[in-house]
């Protein structure tokens, strides 16, 4: 303050305006939000005033910091940082105060009445709130009120609805704040770096001063936010504020928990995924070193010892007889054949039909058909799971690396018998996410709890990497069969693409392009092998299939696969910009390098279009991705470098499929075991990357996953370009180019 | 059995089976926890140390092997609070994502720009075959790369 008679002398009352706004931090100005739209409203009144359905939390403290509580956990991500940018930038915060904070799994940070509808209930929305619910509240309901990080929506939801609409508020608040205690029109002042300053008079305040009275006010919650014109914060490059302790070996993950008294669980699970266990032969196990106890659970063991290699040496003496099932018998091979056996003769649920493209592919006697398919997938995080917990005094303790800590906590809860509220999730970074640490949570904290209920002691569970692979929730191996009619101009006059099985979005396999006939259906066709959401869903399936396919069309109709796609875009301009960019990056109008081939992908997805260019060479066979240029829209990127990473690393592991990728089926199970047969892309195949932002304005859109889905058509579309052969099925390593 | 191990400069004295790989006795007994356990088959480096400067995966190498040798981990590649000039490269290229490989790809790449001091994109690709499910490889690349540059310049 430089003007020691301004101080604000009104007391706040703290208490009052925590209680109003149902959080309960300490310390300081704190703003959080509910109800931030109509249907936010309407749906905060039927569950009752008490559970805030959308929370995003600011604290300022006396000493002028302004600290943002984030209620998504870090996975690499960066939206740790992202997220207080944005309100940091609506606050018109100086972001060299600016710190983060992550908010533990509490129902002041999501609704957990309707978390545990999720949880314990279906995976849909109870009833009740359907006739109020739009997509854009599904998803922050996801989002926000089980905490979950995925689907590519921290920023587009918690921040642009929850982050932003909080600063702006914290910023309404400070002014007013300064406004009444200098007796000067809140017109006449601005914010500016940490500090409310009325220009004409010199006057100038720290937001840590003014907090105090700012707190006494109730928060608007529909401020005027900022037009992008004038952000300042957002938009820039910010260093990550988790980057530091990730270069020293100090970032703490879940495998990092230390509890006193603490054992070290290993396990193994029946290999086939729907068996349960029928006999135990321990052998010497119980007896060897350090060994606690060799624990039976429904279908795996545990052993549990004083050191992890202990119990992991022993764990080798085990033998575990399971039950027989239908599975038991299966390979991928197998499965292969019921899918296609599905597309002949199952019965179809339509996507899309419009015209009749059946009608236009039997009258035609020149029509293009192509079967496509990709393999089963595990996520492979760096970090194998894991989970510790120490059960005491009726009270369950969890250190996991989870993407859903409020599914995790309702697990340890229903297993140990105790209220949720007696359950303590303690953040710790994940090695990796990828959705392997979303839906099937329970997979590796329902054991962990388990066994520490059955030893008496804490225990950390530490998977295998072998466990890892083969107790995954796995990306499901899909068939697509493509038919289409191309007229002599090119036009796409039927296109017919039936396919198997679906999850989700279920946008995955509409095609952008405009085609006079379309038909898009699926039909059922599901297996033993457990879902789970990998990196796009099905995204990362339908692009490769739809991208190939219309490489096809193209390159049979004679046409630039650039071009082709360009003409079919004429109502998508948004398309058509990010295709014209990547094109220009990549140079598509020039010859490649002596040697190389380009192809060309364009996929949209999580609100974000994203199109890419391979650049290969194929020597004795060999393929190399030299160099791949991506183009994004995605509204505006909130962080431009962390967004970058983000395309980067969507783009590697997505390549790491294309090539490598596959976990096979054989006897029901996964014979895949580790790095060496579960390979992927590393320093020496790893293509220089050039990434480019597009700020259309449009709704921002996600960018976790959407650089994943287009590059494996990319790179393949080049391999037909360089090779004249098709690659129609993933990986790529299965296919020889000799 | 006792062993003695000089972790970081200092000596450590620990009683383990001698087949327990040096990996969970530098996490577990010494509370090294900045050594990541990945694999368990040397296959991803996320568990690399110095083993006499040498860049060596643990999870494979029993602690008999390591008992005499000058063990450095992650956590004594700074000098106090000062990071390496690899941190900091680390840092300025925003380089790691979940973070986890990369205690093992800064032990990888020290060991590397030691023994190379300005290496071409081909040594890199020999010499650092770590996995990083993140992506953060040519980030990676354009740090080393960086440091190499600026350790010659300091040098001229």
């Amino acid at each position: 303050m430089s003007d020691a008679k301004n101080t604000p002398k009104k007391k706040m009352s703290r208490r009052k305006f925590l209680l109003a706004t149902g959080g309960v931090i300490g310390g300081g100005l704190v703003v959080g939000f509910a109800a931030l739209t109509p249907q936010h409203k309407a749906t905060q009144k039927l569950i009752g005033d008490k559970a805030p359905l959308l929370s995003s939390w600011i604290k300022i403290t006396e000493d002028n910091k302004v600290h943002v509580i984030v209620p998504h956990v870090e996975m690499g991500q960066g939206s740790h940082t992202s997220l207080p940018m944005m309100a940091a930038d609506e606050m018109d915060a100086d972001w060299d105060l600016v710190s983060m904070e992550q908010a533990p799994a509490h129902a002041a940070f999501a609704n957990e009445p309707l978390g545990e509808g999720f949880i314990l209930g279906n995976t849909d929305i109870p009833d009740v709130f359907a006739p109020i619910i739009n997509k854009a509240f599904f998803q922050i309901a996801k989002g926000m009120e089980l905490q979950i990080t995925g689907g590519s929506t921290a920023v587009r939801f918690t921040g642009q609805y929850g982050m932003r609409v909080a600063g702006a508020a914290a910023r309404e608040m400070l002014i007013k704040a300064a406004s009444e205690s200098w007796d000067i029109p809140a017109r006449e002042l601005v914010a500016e770096k940490s500090f409310v300053l009325h220009k004409a008079s010199g006057k100038s305040a720290s937001f840590g001063e003014l907090a105090p009275t700012a707190a006494t006010y109730t928060p608007n919650p529909t401020p005027t936010l900022k037009s992008p014109d004038n952000f300042t914060i957002i938009g820039t490059p910010k260093k990550r504020f988790d980057i530091p302790a990730k270069v020293n070996g100090t970032a703490v993950y879940g495998i990092d928990a230390e509890v006193d008294g603490m054992l070290y669980g290993a396990i193994r699970h029946v290999p086939v995924f729907d068996c349960a266990i029928t006999n135990v032969d321990s052998g010497a196990a119980a007896s060897m070193p350090g060994v606690k106890k060799v624990v039976r659970l429904d279908n795996a063991v545990v052993v549990v010892a004083d050191k992890y290699w202990r119990a992991k040496k022993a764990l080798d003496q085990v033998k575990i007889s399971h039950s027989d099932s239908a599975s038991c018998g299966l390979s991928s091979e197998d499965l292969y054949r019921q899918f296609a056996d599905a597309l002949e003769n199952g019965d179809p649920e339509l996507d899309i039909d419009t015209g009749d493209a059946a009608a236009v592919i039997d009258a035609s006697d020149d029509v293009l058909t192509a079967d496509y398919r990709v393999p089963f997938l595990a996520h492979a995080t760096m970090e194998p799971m894991n989970c510790t917990v120490k059960i005491e005094d009726g009270k369950v303790d969890i250190w996991t690396g989870t993407q859903t800590p409020i599914t995790a906590k309702s697990i340890a809860a229903k297993i140990a018998g105790v209220d949720i509220n007696k359950v303590t999730y303690h953040p710790c970074m994940l090695g990796g996410g990828f959705g392997r640490r979303i839906h099937q949570a329970s997979d590796y904290v329902a054991p962990a709890v388990k066994v520490a209920m059955e030893v008496g002691a804490p225990v950390k569970l530490i998977y295998s990497r072998e466990e890892d692979i083969q107790q995954d929730a796995y990306r499901p191996a899909l068939l697509s069969r493509f038919k289409a009619v191309v007229s002599d101009g090119g036009n796409i006059d039927a296109w017919h693409n039936l396919y198997t099985d679906k999850n989700e979005p279920v946008e995955a396999p509409i095609i952008p392009y405009a085609a006079d006939n379309n038909y898009t259906g699926v039909v059922r066709s599901t297996s033993h092998v457990p879902f789970g959401p990998w990196r796009s869903v099905d995204h990362s399936q339908h692009a490769f299939f739809i991208e190939s396919f219309i490489d096809e069309l193209a390159n049979k109709s004679g046409a630039d696969p650039y071009e082709f796609r360009l003409e079919k875009l004429q109502n998508k301009p948004k398309h058509r910009a990010v295709l014209e960019r990547v094109a220009e990056m990549a140079g598509w109008h020039t010859p490649a390098p002596l040697g190389r081939s380009r192809g060309i992908a364009l996929h949209e997805s999580f609100g974000s279009i994203v199109a890419e260019v391979a650049e290969i060479s194929v020597n004795n066979g060999d393929v190399k991705v030299h160099k791949v240029s991506c183009a994004v829209d995605c509204g505006f990127p909130v962080n431009p470098d962390s967004a970058r990473a983000q395309v980067e690393s969507g783009i590697i592991y997505g390549l790491s499929a294309a090539l490598f990728g596959e976990i096979t089926i054989e006897g029901g199970r996964v014979i895949q075991e580790n790095f060496p047969d579960y390979d992927v892309v590393r320093l020496a195949e790893a293509p220089d990357i050039q990434v480019d932002f597009i700020n259309s304005g449009k709704e921002l859109g996600g960018l976790g996953e959407p650089a994943t889905p287009p590059i494996a058509p990319a790179v393949m579309n080049a391999i037909f370009t360089a090779t004249g052969k098709r690659i129609r099925s993933l990986p790529l390593n299965n296919h020889s180019l000799v | 059995m006792q062993y003695t191990l000089k972790v970081n400069g200092k000596h450590h004295s620990v009683d383990v089976e001698n087949d327990t790989p040096l990996l969970w006795v530098l996490r577990d007994e010494l509370g090294f926890k900045g050594v990541k356990f990945g694999c368990g088959v040397a296959a991803c480096g996320a568990c690399t140390v110095h083993l006499d400067g040498v860049a060596s995966r643990t999870c494979v190498l029993p602690v008999e092997d390591a008992a005499g040798l000058e063990i450095t981990t992650i956590e004594g590649v700074a000098d106090g609070e000062t990071l390496s000039d690899i941190q900091t490269a680390w840092i300025d290229h925003q380089v790691p994502q979940c973070g986890y490989c990369q205690s093992g790809m800064i032990m990888a790449v020290t060991a590397l720009l030691e023994e190379i001091p300005n290496p071409s994109d081909d040594d890199i690709d020999a010499s650092i075959t770590n996995i990083c499910r993140c992506g953060s490889y040519h980030r990676i690349r354009k740090a080393i790369h960086s440091v190499a540059e600026a350790r010659e310049k300091a040098n001229v």
